[in-house]
């Protein structure tokens, strides 16, 4: 191997269009459904989760268009919260949760551990199966009525309300089990399918960070899927659980869903930290900085995660002692976070640092996550939390952490391996054109909403006071411009398969494995069992030595 | 910082909103500090080690500091703590009512607030209290969760069917305040407001007395009109003709109806009263029988204002 690894945008041209690869090995339909190659089950949650994401974006563009104006824009408050709570439930349970680990993950996590496949490739095609009846189910509640709950789906409105409630709540139940057999998976493959040599030290971070939401899958899911069943039985039997009409605590439901809730945020995030510590050393061709507090935030994250789930109930009624720990649990777990930003800020000084796509991305990431991270603080403090609970400030905190976060480093990641997926390189000008115009749309957008809460303004309102409509309006036009920065990113990268497959081994210049193999990579991933012979991040292989 | 309180916080109605706009505030300049220490040093680095102006050769090989990571670490720890126990102090002052405090009764449900005093006096959507007094509520819900926000006090707490709980505010000065549902409860969610009317002692116990100076100098179908928007009657009944939870005003005065029993009646001013006050008793076909009865909550005057605004929609 050479010494120095090349720098990104340095190789040209050398594809191996004309080689056996994963995708042209098999052909035909079930040659996909039926693969137990996890690169083929990640592009097929690619192409599912991406579908999920249009249909969710969809509903949002429909939700803030309605918002332009006060009282009725362009449908009836009965149609506002079916499309709200669709949109929350579609984002969530359909597109974030599956979209890193199942869809990118899936394709790179054995790559990168120099692994031919995940532990049980079958349970991997399982867990896309179930995914796709998940999905079914949700469809279903769709056309037939509708769901008027919210995302969150609180008792005793939930179990009283008409609709398709019980529909939608089983097909998350469902999605679940898909969620769960991913992270089981990711666990196992970790531990035993490393290539030699390489120790859990040597992991790309990508690979803990994965642990670590693997963890959190496999413990908080099956107390969703219990909390919701219990809301089926409710609704169908009235067991007498959650209503309080039939004797039961309508509160408990909030306790059992945000103890899953809560953790499930970190499922969402975590996959994007994982990406951001990629990219960020490949286009600083600079090894990662704190390798170590990276790598051991995530797993306190994860862990930690599980003890603040009340900060969601702060005026719910519980006690003023739960509402004290749980908002100092809240401030521990900021921690590891800002912890993790200083790293990876750190990690370009002195760096060469190129700005392509895949990094800008990163940089939004920083910027927004940063944001997203810096307005949590706001909702821990418990007397401030009383003011802005239930309002917009809420709305724009998770949309800066799980858009601005989690879906930018999803987006970043798409960019930065689909090279290595499909062969194919997008163009770098559009590409820089499309994530400046999502992270100004964005801004526009969320930013605004902070100030719309912290004035009063509640969540989920499909009417409201004049004195809001400017910054609803400004909102809805950054929604537009959002919009149509999503849409020239996905021409952009759809494009490509219009040309002729142009992308070699390694443009970026990586280090880590799913870039030493065949661009796109053979069915077997390797010709040979890699060895480990320098750091994920050594781009100067022969430093280690002397520093 | 009055300039940027004024942009970002409605306007105090308390002593108590002082303190949760302190540490808000403090918050915000705490997160411009460190948002322009990322954005900067991001920016600088991106300027400054940009890959067009490095000189090839090898980046340096730096994997850790342990002083600067320790650095970064506990001095955001200890400014957390700090902010819990901020926040914290609000949180007991807002949890905990003085003795004293003046006593209502709050009770929601789809889609409106009904007050109750402890003279007896009932109000809907709308309360009086003195200024300079604290008021504390006592609050359920008949149906599902809502939760009683004023934004202008900076308190909210949710409104459970299932058990009491309490939320309490010392107005300072007179003035009008804006009551939200913050707890999503379905369709008219976002109508069910209620507003605060702090009063001088002396116009609050006339407000007692005899109900609103206002209200009893205007003409009855404009009173109608406002009783209908304010009083919950907007959250079932429209005046457009589609009919919602009840049916719409909109041309039913002189109407024949007919009722679940199969009885019929004319739409005349004895059968609106009857409707108002004991809904129940005719029930129209096709509506359900969920329409809470006025008895006691509109005062005889009102209820004349009602019959004349819904005969004004033809
Ligand atoms: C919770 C929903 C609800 C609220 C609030 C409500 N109503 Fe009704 N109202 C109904 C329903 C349902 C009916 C039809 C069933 C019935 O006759 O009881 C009805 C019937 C009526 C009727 C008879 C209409 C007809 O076409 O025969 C009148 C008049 C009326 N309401 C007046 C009022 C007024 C005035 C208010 C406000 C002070 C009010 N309602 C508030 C639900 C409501
Ligand atoms: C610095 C770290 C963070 C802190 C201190 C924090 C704190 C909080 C608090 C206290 C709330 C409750 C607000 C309320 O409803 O009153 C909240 C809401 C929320 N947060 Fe965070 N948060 C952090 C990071 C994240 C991350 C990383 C995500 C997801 C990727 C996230 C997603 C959410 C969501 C989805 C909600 C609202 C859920 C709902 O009510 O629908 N947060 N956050
Ligand atoms: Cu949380
Ligand atoms: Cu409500």
């Amino acid at each position: 191997m050479a010494d120095v690894i090349a720098a990104p945008g340095q190789l040209s041209g050398g594809g191996t269009q004309e080689q056996k690869n994963y995708l042209n090995e098999t052909k035909g339909i079930a040659s996909w459904l039926f693969t137990v190659d996890h690169k083929r089950i990640g592009i097929m949650y690619l192409w599912a989760v991406l579908a999920s994401f249009f249909i969710g974006g969809v509903f949002a563009l429909l939700v803030r268009l309605e918002l332009l104006t006060p009282k009725e824009t362009i449908m009836s408050a009965e149609a506002y919260n079916r499309v709200f709570t669709l949109h929350g439930a579609v984002m969530v349970f359909l597109f974030i949760i599956p979209s890193i680990p199942a869809a990118l993950g899936n394709f790179v996590l054995p790559l990168m551990l120099g692994a031919k496949d995940v532990a049980f490739p079958r349970l991997n095609l399982a867990s896309f199966w179930i995914y796709a009846i998940g999905a079914i189910f949700a469809v279903t509640a769709m056309v037939t009525g509708g769901v008027d709950t919210g995302w969150t789906f609180y008792t005793p409105y939930s179990t009283t309300t008409s609709g398709a409630v019980s529909t939608m709540t089983f097909a998350a139940f469902i999605l679940g089990f898909s969620s769960i057999f991913t992270g089981i998976n990711f666990i196992a493959t970790i531990h035993k399918l490393r290539a030699p040599g390489m120790s859990w030290y040597k992991m790309p971070l990508f690979c803990w960070s994965m642990y670590a939401t693997s963890i959190i899958q496999v413990l908080a899911t099956p107390v969703l899927g219990i909390t919701l069943l219990l809301l089926i039985m409710e609704r169908a039997f009235q067991i007498g659980i959650f209503d309080a009409k039939l004797g039961g605590d309508p509160v408990l439901f909030q306790h059992f869903f945000w103890f899953y809730s809560h953790p499930a945020v970190y499922i969402m995030i975590l996959p994007g930290m994982a990406i951001i510590s990629e990219i960020i050393p490949v286009f600083s061709r600079k090894t990662i900085f704190g390798y170590k507090a990276i790598a051991f935030s995530s797993v306190a994250i994860a862990l930690v995660g599980f003890f603040v789930w009340g900060h969601h109930m702060f005026v719910s009624g519980q006690s003023v002692l739960a509402g004290a720990i749980f908002s100092f649990l809240t401030f521990l777990v900021a921690i590891p976070s800002a912890i993790k930003v200083f790293n990876w800020l750190t990690t370009m000084y002195k760096g060469q640092i190129s700005l392509k796509t895949p990094m800008l991305y990163a940089l939004s990431f920083l910027l927004l996550f940063a944001i997203g991270g810096l307005t949590g603080v706001f909702l821990g403090a418990l007397s401030v939390n009383v003011h802005l609970h239930d309002t917009y400030f809420v709305v724009a905190h998770f949309h800066y952490v799980m858009m601005g976060g989690t879906v930018i480093a999803f987006l970043g990641g798409l960019h930065y391996w689909w090279p290595k997926m499909f062969g194919r390189m997008f163009n770098e000008r559009v590409g820089a054109i499309a994530c400046a115009l999502v992270f100004i749309g964005f801004n526009v957008t969320f930013l605004t909403q902070f100030v719309l809460g912290s004035q009063g303004m509640p969540r989920r309102y499909y009417n409201y006071l004049d004195q809001f409509q400017p910054l609803h309006a400004f909102s809805t036009f950054g929604s537009w411009i959002l919009g149509l920065g999503l849409l020239i990113a996905a021409v952009n990268l759809f494009s490509t398969f219009r040309k002729k497959p142009d992308a070699p081994r390694n443009p970026w210049g990586a280090a880590t494995l799913e870039w030493q193999t065949d661009t796109p990579p053979i069915t077997h991933n390797f010709h040979h069992t890699p060895t480990i012979d320098h750091g994920p991040y050594d781009y100067f292989p022969g430093q280690r030595k002397h520093a | 910082m009055n300039w940027l309180r004024s942009v970002m916080l409605p306007a105090e109605g308390s002593s108590y909103a002082r303190e949760v706009d302190t540490l808000y505030l403090f918050l915000v300049w705490l997160s411009v500090f460190f948002f322009v220490l990322i954005a900067g040093l991001m920016g600088w680095f991106v300027w400054r080690y940009r890959k067009s102006r490095s000189r090839g050769g090898p980046t340096p090989y730096i994997t850790h500091h342990t002083g600067l990571e320790l650095v970064w670490s506990v001095i955001p720890l200890l400014i957390l703590i700090g902010i819990f126990f901020w926040g914290f102090h609000g949180f007991i002052k807002a949890n905990v009512a003085p003795g004293d405090a003046l006593e209502i009764q709050v009770t929601g449900k789809k889609w409106l607030w009904t007050f109750e005093y402890p003279n007896g006096t009932r109000s809907i959507n709308s309360i009086h209290v003195p200024v300079g007094r604290p008021v504390k509520l006592v609050m359920s819900s008949e149906d599902v969760i809502h939760s009683f926000f004023i934004p202008s006090f900076r308190v909210k707490q949710d409104v459970l069917p299932n058990r009491y709980t309490e939320l309490w505010f010392d107005p300072v000065k007179p003035g009008v305040h804006q009551v939200f549902c913050a707890e999503y409860c379905g369709k008219s969610h976002s109508d069910m407001m209620a507003k605060i009317y702090v009063d001088d002692q002396a116009a609050y116990e006339k407000w007692l007395e005899e109900g609103d100076e206002e209200l009893k100098k205007m003409p009855l179908p404009e009173l109608g009109k406002l009783i209908y928007e304010t009083r919950g009657c907007n959250t079932c009944h429209s005046i457009d003709g589609t009919p919602g939870q009840g049916p719409s005003f909109k041309g039913i005065w002189g109407q024949q109806h007919k009722f679940a029993d199969g009885s019929t009646a004319v739409v005349d001013a004895n059968y609106i009263r009857k409707s108002v006050l004991e809904p129940q008793a005719q029930v129209r076909a096709g509506y359900e029988p969920i329409m809470p009865t006025f008895q006691g909550l509109l005062r005889e005057r009102e209820i004349l204002a009602v019959i004349e605004y819904i005969k004004s929609l033809r």
